[in-house]
């Protein structure tokens, strides 16, 4: 007898009550608080914040503990809390040459004002397991220096003075700027819009497609004219205010890359720029966004379109991670209806060709 | 706002997040609306909108979800289907996510529902007038798998240039001797555009056509509303010597013996044993209450 499918419900809410309980782990272990993950894992604290476009450390705390970890699934949960933040206004362009900076390299110049700061980078690290940290061994107190009256002039300026690197591209004088999370994304995007789409798109995703341009798919011949990360301030307009009012300030990591260029029937010999720009520490994902920004911008510089990192439909359209595995993901929901459609449909097909009988025959024989 | 609905608000998410009635912000509704209603006016249109990142993810209905948390009411009366079932895991999860943030009341009575929010299936019961079907588009663009890009498909629709279209149904003829579409099979709107109904089966298509209840499609990750308004002409693609037709089962459904209805079939053993079941939940059940059988009843 057949009975048919009940008992959804049920099912779920076992399922999350499951689910709860995995995530809590041995009891006999103590509660993950959120402070132990601001504090000690950082840098996930940042991906969320970046990618989830929601600079809220407790709320980016939040999602990865309730996530258990899977950053995706913590960057979807801090992406559908912010979607329903009602929209306030825009903040100045934040200025990075007054950023009070805490790490600042350039690959282009062996020494600059300001100098190279390393900063707190796993770079020169060797990576080899640490066993004191498992046991929990008391860093040492690390040397700091006084911070700097002023800003820091950035690697960009220098070479603008020259007029060897081409000026930042002009945008269109816009009251306010592109919106991707509140006007649908139309192609081709101004470059506002493309910056903001790569700046919360999928940091192994935009890795792998400037990756390709560095082995040749539409190389770029990068320089990493600056990458520096530190706290700036933001500043918003209000009208009844003669004043920017001073709404606090967030760490962000700025890359700009410098791309030799030979020119081409639009524009003449000269560096051009990649931008990136993204919330907390996250020095490869704003690598990697400059690389793919500057390869994106091959149709306004006139260089042949021969790679995929030169798609802006290609890459914009598949860089956001809550997206793609969605959409990868509902292949686990049902599709009984499609697939008895497609049942019926290639039973026929191999009743017509007579392929049904071969194989009834093979099967006898 | 229903109490229940205002209970969710203060209860569940106090100290550092609170959701609105329907979860979405009013701004972002009228929005939502406004791009409804251009869809209405212009029917079969894709109409871009800033589709807003939903609590399920992309591919889960959120088009769908958006469509309907911008037009539901306190006094609305929600059904949600997945593949024609009330009790599929998804429809589930989508019914209790509205009765969670809005309060209102669900039913899994095609006939007794003001707002239907489906996937994959149009209930076998006809709509009324009054009532809103609310479809899951994964994939709005019929063009899509023909032209992947969307500044090129844009022009085709402007230009209402659809050859592509006729030439990959005639191509399935002269491979296979018939139309080998069988779901999300591709209509013409009044004339004008041509529209995908979501990946319904075709079976279901004769029934856009002309229907008296409000039909909106909503494709969350791809950012695309589009409508059928009431008693609209939606004639599926075909040509003259190869008219369009539907899947036709041998057999009727084995529990209400409904033999003009679109069936699942269920593998029953280790044998392969089959057995063929309406994939609509809601009318299977009505007509067995009215004392229809099928024959594992008989």
């Amino acid at each position: 007898m057949y009975v048919a499918v009940k008992g959804g419900e049920t099912a779920i809410d076992n399922a999350h009550r499951l689910l709860a309980d995995r995530r809590r782990g041995d009891r006999g272990v103590a509660d993950l608080g959120l402070d132990q993950i601001m504090q000690q894992l950082s840098l996930a604290v940042d991906r969320v914040m970046s990618e989830g476009a929601l600079y809220d450390r407790e709320l980016a705390a939040l999602a990865i503990k309730q996530a258990r970890g899977d950053m995706i699934e913590a960057i979807f949960l801090a992406r559908a809390y912010r979607t329903t933040l009602p929209r306030f206004g825009y903040t100045r362009p934040v200025d990075t040459a007054d950023m009070q900076v805490e790490r600042r390299i350039s690959a282009c110049f062996k020494d600059l004002p300001g100098g190279q700061l390393l900063g707190p980078t796993f770079d020169y690290t060797h990576r080899l397991l640490d066993p004191g940290l498992a046991a929990g061994q008391a860093p040492e107190t690390p040397a700091v220096r006084a911070p700097e009256q002023a800003g820091m002039m950035r690697v960009s300026d220098f070479l603008d003075q020259e007029g060897l690197l081409e000026p930042a591209p002009e945008e269109a004088a816009k009251p306010v700027p592109d919106d991707i999370a509140r006007t649908p994304m139309i192609y081709p995007l101004d470059r506002d819009a493309r910056l903001q789409a790569l700046a919360r798109g999928d940091e192994g995703f935009l890795l792998s497609m400037a990756y390709s341009t560095q082995r040749g798919y539409a190389r770029s011949h990068p320089f990493a004219g600056e990458i520096r990360i530190g706290e700036v301030a933001l500043e918003l307009d209000v009208p009844e205010l003669d004043f920017p009012a001073p709404l606090g300030r967030i760490q962000v990591t700025e890359c700009q890359m410098v791309n030799q260029f030979q020119g081409s029937a639009k524009a003449p010999p000269q560096f051009t720029r990649g931008y990136g720009l993204v919330f907390g520490q996250a020095e490869r994902k704003a690598m990697a966004m400059s690389l793919v920004d500057r390869s994106l911008r091959a149709t306004e510089l006139g260089e042949d379109l021969v790679a995929p990192a030169q798609d802006e439909e290609f890459v914009i359209a598949h860089a956001d991670n809550v997206q793609a595995t969605g959409f990868v993901e509902h292949l686990k929901l049902p599709h009984y209806v499609d697939f008895q459609s497609e049942l019926d449909l290639v039973r026929r097909l191999r009743a017509e060709t007579g392929a049904g009988d071969e194989a009834a025959q093979e099967d006898s024989e | 706002m229903s109490t229940d609905a205002r209970a969710f608000c203060r209860d569940e998410a106090q100290a550092i997040a609170t959701y609105n009635f329907a979860y979405l912000d009013e701004q972002s509704k009228r929005m939502i609306r406004r791009a409804i209603l251009k869809g209405i006016a212009v029917p079969g249109y894709q109409v871009p909108f800033a589709s807003r990142e939903m609590p399920m993810p992309y591919g889960w209905g959120t088009g769908g979800v958006q469509v309907t948390a911008s037009i539901i009411g306190p006094d609305d009366t929600l059904k949600v289907i997945d593949q024609g079932a009330d009790d599929t895991t998804n429809a589930i999860s989508i019914r209790k996510f509205f009765a969670r943030t809005t309060g209102v009341a669900t039913t899994t009575a095609t006939t007794d529902a003001s707002i239907i929010q489906t996937r994959h299936r149009i209930p076998e019961t006809p709509l009324t007038e009054g009532q809103v079907l609310v479809y899951q588009v994964p994939i709005p663009e019929p063009l899509r798998f023909l032209e992947p890009r969307e500044t090129e498909t844009r022009t085709m629709h402007a230009l209402a240039e659809y050859g592509v279209m006729h030439v990959k149904l005639y191509e399935d003829i002269a491979r296979h001797g018939h139309i080998a579409t069988t779901y999300a099979y591709p209509v013409k709107v009044e004339g004008r555009y041509v529209m995908d109904p979501s990946p319904t089966p075709k079976f279901d298509n004769p029934k856009m056509d002309q229907c008296p209840a409000l039909q909106l499609f909503g494709a969350g990750r791809e950012m695309r509303i589009y409508a059928i308004p009431p008693w609209t002409q939606v004639v599926s693609l075909d040509f003259e010597d190869h008219p369009f037709e539907v899947q036709a089962f041998d057999r009727p459904c084995a529990l209400c013996g409904a033999d003009d209805v679109f069936l699942d079939e269920v593998i029953m053993d280790d044998q392969g044993t089959r057995m063929f079941v309406c994939s609509d939940t809601d009318h299977c059940n009505s007509r067995q209450t009215a004392g229809h059988a099928g024959e594992q009843d008989t």
